[in-house]
């Protein structure tokens, strides 16, 4: 990005502009990446001969690739509540499970109370007993859900230091996967939810139109393994996260959470509201969470409250911090790279190895070690990411106290 | 946000209220909670003190972790994620040296003695440890924004974590211990080996390291570097070196309760680290985080809290322990930061 001069300030786009070419620019990449993926998997895939499909199946799989979409989801929406507003959320789990809950109780047989089934636009088969909605409703209720519950956490919590609002929400995301756990009544405990209904890709039930007279079944239910309709699917919902947080971002509220995480105080006396403020942000955070979990939910068609531990939320935040904070496209590239690294890069890596050297190393038992290090290695020599923003690198990179008085290099 | 000197005025009383609201709950919070252990006391008295020695019992090993955040936490305010899995490691440790190199079985005065040697050398394992990890990652990042050290000090953890999976291996191990089953047997009441050597190991540490940071030069320095580092440094304290020592301390504390813990529970778990970490952490909180009498009361508050919600006839039972902890911890971050001994802070500007 070119810093544009005085004199040609005429005929330079102004900066808001350079934002907008750059971002279209990153998002135009994506955008074709997606649909080559998809075209690929598609059309030329199944014409490439057995070696290299056997090649793809195991080292990048569609199904890893969806579980990587997942994990853009929740990774952008952690970003705007670590990288926008600059709150440390150690609990983000928290929101996925309630997301994922939501999508077991609105979207399976599991509430056996309503005996004759409530359907609702679903494409599930008649006469089963529990809720069955449309998971596009589902999506919308998850995230609807869960935005209230950030704002139940956040509400008492923002008035916290920022390392005590990171332990609080640490707690929030121990307590409530161990709630879903222990409160077997309402959640049929460690034995889940399974499974889930069959989703549909369109917004409504089953139904007929006729093009040319023709009868043509729409919006039929997808099998559990179709896995490419689900990856159109996963993208559609990524890529909406991706444009709320770029879009927010420019408007009054980003700007404002921008503020607020490079100075509380100063921020406040512009004339910022916080509380509301940070609120919105923990909100718009937790309503991608949600919709994580409800796309998480539907890529295993199940629920499993172990599944939900505190390395998500670590991991999480190693997506967003090595991607560069508050740079979704970065954070979009560390969460898909992260997320396949740990499902499938790592195991195959680990097995080619062994196969190649006749060892027994357990490569998956590395990932602690490689997360923690990264963590560790991007504080310490690359705190603002590997694809910064400019201003976040202003910010991160600033010592707190002038040089000078950092000279004194460990003699007193 | 034009407020007059009049309306500010006016506002001070809304503020009162809500004070006043919060006293009044936590009050009756109070009253309820003695009132559940006067019920559970009349209800079954034996189980009533049996549980309430184990609470003790497992009080003791979380003020011992507690003193390693508040020792840290009030001298840089850094919150030491990794603690836990310090104190995981600690345990692994003990596990090794005394069941492995030492091969020590139950009783006898060769196995106390070699159990002694291993608390020496587990403390001072730990105590490096946590030294070097001040010394690689944290001194570098001690002017950074406070959001760096924090994701930090995540990230130590895993590391410490990925050591102990790979010493101890991915599934829980059990061991045998040094201390005997069963107890002294005073009329109905049961006290455990255990519990006397957990209290006969504690109560010397904790009077050590209150010895160290109280009477000391080098404590002396601890606290003067809390306050002001610029101006310890300035009087010539060599501030690295103290923060490091503080390392020390807090890693050694921890390296005994492993011990401890191996002692009391007979088992190592890679993942035992973090929420036993943040029990921990809720009773350095508890008892007011950077006040060591605070750490060692919250310790054992915290012990005997969640003793009695496992162990009572009328609790909410043991799957639901850590969530009471978790619950007590986010209230307390609330409605009372500063905790029972601390000094409320004023945020500086």
């Amino acid at each position: 990005m070119s810093v544009s001069t005085p004199d040609v300030v005429a005929t330079e786009p102004r900066k808001s502009d350079l934002v907008a070419n750059h971002n279209r620019r990153w998002a135009i990449g994506f955008a074709i990446a997606a649909v080559a993926v998809w075209l690929f998997y598609t059309f030329v895939l199944p014409h490439l001969g057995t070696t290299v499909n056997t090649g793809f199946r195991q080292w990048m799989p569609l199904n890893s690739i969806n579980e990587a979409l997942v994990w853009v989801i929740c990774a952008v929406g952690l970003n705007i509540v670590v990288g926008y507003a600059g709150l440390l959320d150690l609990g983000f789990v928290a929101f996925w499970a309630i997301g994922g809950y939501t999508a077991g109780w609105f979207m399976s047989t599991f509430i056996q109370a309503i005996q004759n089934g409530f359907y609702f636009l679903s494409a599930a088969p008649p006469g089963q007993p529990g809720i069955h909605l449309n998971w596009w409703i589902v999506l919308v209720l998850a995230g609807c859900i869960c935005a209230g519950a950030g704002i139940l956490i956040g509400a008492p919590t923002l008035r916290l230091k920022s390392d005590y609002l990171a332990l609080v929400t640490l707690g929030f995301g121990e307590i409530i996967p161990q709630i879903f756990l222990n409160a077997e009544t309402f959640t049929n405990g460690a034995k889940g939810i399974a499974p889930l209904d069959n989703v549909s890709a369109l917004p409504f039930g089953p139904a007929t139109i006729t093009v040319a007279g023709a009868k043509l079944a729409i919006s039929k239910p997808l099998g559990p393994f179709d896995v490419t309709t689900k990856y159109v699917l996963f993208v559609i919902v990524a890529s909406f996260c991706v444009f709320v947080s770029l879009r927010i971002r420019e408007g009054r509220l980003g700007r404002a959470w921008l503020a607020i995480r490079e100075d509380e105080l100063a921020a406040s006396m512009m004339g910022v509201p916080l509380m509301r403020t940070k609120l919105a942000a923990y909100a718009v955070g937790a309503f991608m969470g949600g919709l994580g979990g409800v796309v998480y939910a539907v890529h295993n068609n199940s629920v499993f409250p172990d599944r939900f531990n505190f390395a998500i939320s670590i991991i999480l935040l190693a997506m967003v911090v090595l991607g560069g904070m508050g740079n979704v496209w970065g954070v979009m590239i560390g969460a898909l790279g992260i997320a396949w690294f740990n499902s499938t890069g790592l195991p195959q890596f680990g097995d080619s190895f062994n196969q190649q050297f006749g060892t027994e190393i357990n490569f998956p038992s590395y990932n602690f070690l490689i997360f923690g290090a990264i963590l560790v290695l991007m504080m310490l020599f690359r705190r603002e990411g590997l694809f910064p923003e400019t201003r976040t690198r202003q910010v991160l990179q600033e010592a707190e106290r002038s040089d000078d008085e950092e000279l004194d290099g460990g003699e007193a | 946000m034009t407020i007059t000197a009049v309306e500010a005025a006016d506002s001070r009383p809304v503020l009162l209220r809500r004070e006043k609201i919060e006293r009044w709950i936590g009050v009756a919070l109070l009253i309820g909670l003695t009132a559940w252990l006067v019920w559970n006391f009349f209800a079954s008295p034996t189980q009533f003190i049996n549980v309430g020695l184990a609470g003790l019992r497992l009080g003791a090993i979380y003020a011992l972790i507690a003193l390693g955040y508040t020792l840290v936490y009030g001298i840089i305010e850094l919150i030491n994620f990794a603690h836990g899995d310090l104190f995981m490691l600690g345990s692994v440790f003990s596990s090794i040296v005394l069941l492995k190199w030492f091969n020590a079985g139950t009783g006898g005065a060769i196995n106390w003695l070699l159990m002694g040697v291993t608390l020496v050398i587990v403390m001072a394992a730990c105590a490096g440890l946590n030294v070097s990890a001040e010394y690689i990652a944290y001194r570098r990042l001690r002017r950074a924004p406070k959001l760096a050290p924090l994701i930090t000090a995540v990230g130590i953890s895993f590391i410490f974590q990925w050591f102990g999976l790979v010493l101890n291996g991915s599934a829980p191990k059990s061991w045998t211990k040094v201390i005997p089953d069963g107890g002294l047997q005073i009329g109905p009441v049961t006290i455990d080996w255990s519990t006397i050597v957990v209290i006969v190991v504690t109560l010397p540490l904790l009077l050590i390291l209150s010895y160290i940071v109280q009477r000391t030069r080098q404590g002396k320095a601890m606290r003067a570097t809390a306050q002001d580092q610029d101006a310890a440094r300035l009087m010539g304290i060599n501030v690295n070196r103290t923060i490091s020592f503080t390392f020390a301390l807090g890693g050694s504390m921890a390296g005994a309760a492993g011990l401890l813990y191996l002692e009391t529970f007979g088992t190592t778990r890679y993942d035992a680290g973090f929420q036993l970490g943040l029990i921990a952490f809720t009773a350095a909180v508890l008892g007011g985080i950077g006040n060591l009498q605070g750490a060692v009361l919250g310790g054992f508050l915290i012990g005997l809290i969640q003793a009695f919600n496992d162990g009572l006839p009328y609790g909410f039972g043991q799957k639901w322990s850590q969530t009471v902890v978790f619950t007590i911890l986010i209230l307390l971050m609330v409605f009372k930061p500063e905790g029972i001994l601390g000094k409320p802070s004023v945020e500086k500007v």
